[in-house]
């Protein structure tokens, strides 16, 4: 995994990969050689920590957007695989089709019951082309609904893992009626009455992502991102030309710090420093954690409550002026 | 006359243009003003829905004088500060002194065949219809109304752009403000009408104007998810003729009814006074 994670370095990341690249080389020739360098191992540990501490707090937004795409970086099946117990994929929206770039099924996380609903990208090529690279037909957006239905009859919650480039735009997506379809579960999720939690892993993109994305709590990894538009199809728009996509990035103001200060995202999951995708143990027990914590805190709200609470949670999203008022209403 | 002979066509977002005679969007032809007008700005040669105004809308389909405006001190905030070739608060400003709106929908409570309803309505003039935090808010604002006071909730979408670019991640969290307030009405057995209007793309049609009770579309209006380019630019291919208009959305199965124009106000009444009066 760490190799492939070196073969897949961003530019940005240079640095910090030829200095794990000479790290690796050191051991193993001390291994080999049966020479003590640890001395010297060490001292390039310290400054690749240094340099990935450096590059990795000044990440603008566009070197974000690439970690989140990163080939290495977690995906659902392996948060499913890292700690949902006892997990058993129930296929098929009962309609269409088994739409596999969004998987669902159940699991238990610390033996609790829950319902999984999730992008899913794949991690091999072939997978990637099985899964549509995680853009869903209508039938995903059915499916994760049939299964949010099973998973509310039976009070079961709902952990929801979004990671999608967006809904696949297409002909038969199209003649499915993408947006009905996504529009039904945004209202569909709505009257939930079990507890929701939906985090944000990798992409958030756009209405592909907010289809599976209604909850009582929106969580997003620190190098995830979460906006209206793709930053290439923002640039394409504006500049006529996706090379902008940098510059759309900063503008968008999808990265998870800027969603958190504008109060639509819950909490922010900090990653281990140099990424998601350098320490996937690390990474998928911050994420175990923060949903048992979240899980706690509304497990024994009242279902209508939460519900409601659900509802005003959405209602107060906006930033409009009020003439009226001659105040900036400012509610996040 | 054709394209071919240098004709520029017309932009079809575009109001009626003034002038005696004015050319077809959709046929080409030159057609008398007048008849247009009369007919609410449909081409009287091949029945081509020219876009018109929320104002003319609301004199189209609510009875005279009814329409009162709600909310209409909500303005359009820059929590972005949004800054590409020009500011979004430079367009904002410019758009609001040339439509003399201050954002893209109207909502207000009117009657309908006599029927009290809550009415809304985008405006395509306003960058384009697109629903960013004014538009959410009036829209929800409008159901939660519609729910408290009882009365059915009719609204007009038209929106190319859908949501709107320039507000973000506020804009995308429109979608599911709007559709959990009509999950809400949906509870309390109010009646949502949504009428599909050229076109209603994206952030729009994904979220409240899909979810209509009853949904009706005037023809040969541009319904979908993805925009045409996007599609043809993903999967590297023509698209089919027709696809994602009213009545390829009839076929599929999406929506009830395409409807003239001239036919809306009395379809309207009768959808209401169905299920809004006793026997
Ligand atoms: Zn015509």
């Amino acid at each position: 995994m760490e190799n492939e994670s070196r073969a897949h370095g961003l530019d940005f990341e240079a640095p910090i990969v030829e200095l794990e690249n000479r790290i690796s080389e050191l051991r193993s020739f001390s291994e080999s050689s049966e020479i003590d360098l640890s001395g010297q191992l060490e001292e390039l540990e310290k400054k690749c920590e240094e340099k990935k501490k450096a590059i990795y707090t000044h990440l603008n937004p566009w070197q974000r957007v690439q970690i989140a795409r990163h080939p290495q970086r977690p995906l659902t099946s392996d948060y499913i695989k890292g700690f949902v117990s006892d997990f058993l994929e129930l296929h098929g929206d009962g309609a269409y089709r088994d739409d596999p770039a969004i998987v669902t099924g159940l699991g238990r996380i610390r033996g609790r019951k829950v319902m999984i609903v999730g992008h899913r990208k794949g991690r091999t090529n072939p997978e990637k082309v099985a899964c549509n690279f995680g853009m869903p037909h209508p039938e995903g957006y059915r499916k994760a609904m049939k299964k949010m239905r099973l998973a509310e009859k039976f009070n079961i919650p709902i952990i929801s893992f979004i990671n999608t480039a967006g809904a696949f735009p297409g002909i038969e997506a199209e003649e499915r009626g993408q947006a009905f379809v996504v529009a039904k579960n945004l209202q569909g999720m709505a009257s939930l009455r079990v507890p929701v939690i939906a985090i944000v892993i990798g992409e958030g993109g756009s209405g592909g992502a907010i289809g599976i994305g209604v909850a009582d709590r929106i969580l997003m990894l620190e190098n995830s991102y979460y906006s209206v538009i793709s930053p290439e199809g923002c640039a394409a728009i504006l500049w006529k030309d996706a090379s902008h996509a940098p510059r759309a990035a900063e503008i968008l103001k999808l990265t998870s710090s800027d969603l958190s200060r504008f109060g639509i995202v819950d909490e922010v999951i900090t990653e281990p420093v140099g990424g998601a995708h350098r320490e996937h143990r690390e990474m998928l027990q911050r994420v175990e954690e923060t949903i048992l914590r979240h899980l706690d805190e509304i497990t024994d709200i009242d279902p209508d409550l939460r519900k409601e609470q659900r509802f005003r949670k959405y209602m107060d999203i906006g930033r409009f002026a009020d003439q009226q008022e001659q105040t900036l209403e400012d509610r996040g | 006359m054709s394209e071919k002979q240098g004709e520029p066509r017309p932009n079809r977002r575009r109001d009626v243009p003034s002038g005696l005679w004015m050319r077809c969007s959709g046929c080409s032809k030159m057609i008398y003003r007048n008849l247009v007008v009369e007919r609410g700005n449909v081409c009287p040669e091949c029945s081509f829905h020219f876009p018109i105004s929320s104002d003319e809308r609301i004199r189209l389909l609510c009875d005279p004088e009814t329409f009162d405006e709600q909310f209409k001190e909500l303005a359009p905030a820059d929590p972005l500060q949004f800054e590409a070739r020009r500011t979004y608060r430079e367009r904002l400003d410019e758009t609001q002194k040339k439509t003399g709106l201050l954002d893209a929908c109207l909502v207000g409570l009117a009657e309908i065949g006599e029927v009290p309803v809550v009415f809304g309505v985008s405006d395509s003039r306003f960058l384009m219809g697109s629903m960013g935090s004014v538009v959410g808010e009036k829209i929800a604002r409008g159901i939660e109304m519609a729910r408290e006071q009882n009365r059915p909730f009719i609204f007009v979408s038209g929106s190319g752009g859908g949501a709107r670019m320039d507000e973000g991640m506020f804009s995308l969290m429109q979608m599911a403000k709007t559709s959990a307030a009509i999950q809400r009405l949906h509870e309390a057995g109010g009646l949502f009408v949504s009428i599909l209007t050229n076109p209603t793309m994206g952030g729009a049609m994904a979220s409240f104007a899909a979810l209509g009770d009853v949904i009706i579309a005037e023809p040969k209006a541009l319904i979908g998810f993805a925009g045409p380019n996007v599609i043809k630019q993903t999967i590297n291919a023509e698209l089919p003729s027709g696809f994602q208009s009213s009545e390829f959305n009839l076929e599929h199965g999406f929506i009830d009814q395409v409807v003239d124009r001239q036919q809306m106000r009395s379809t309207l009444i009768r959808i209401l006074a169905y299920f809004c009066q006793e026997a």
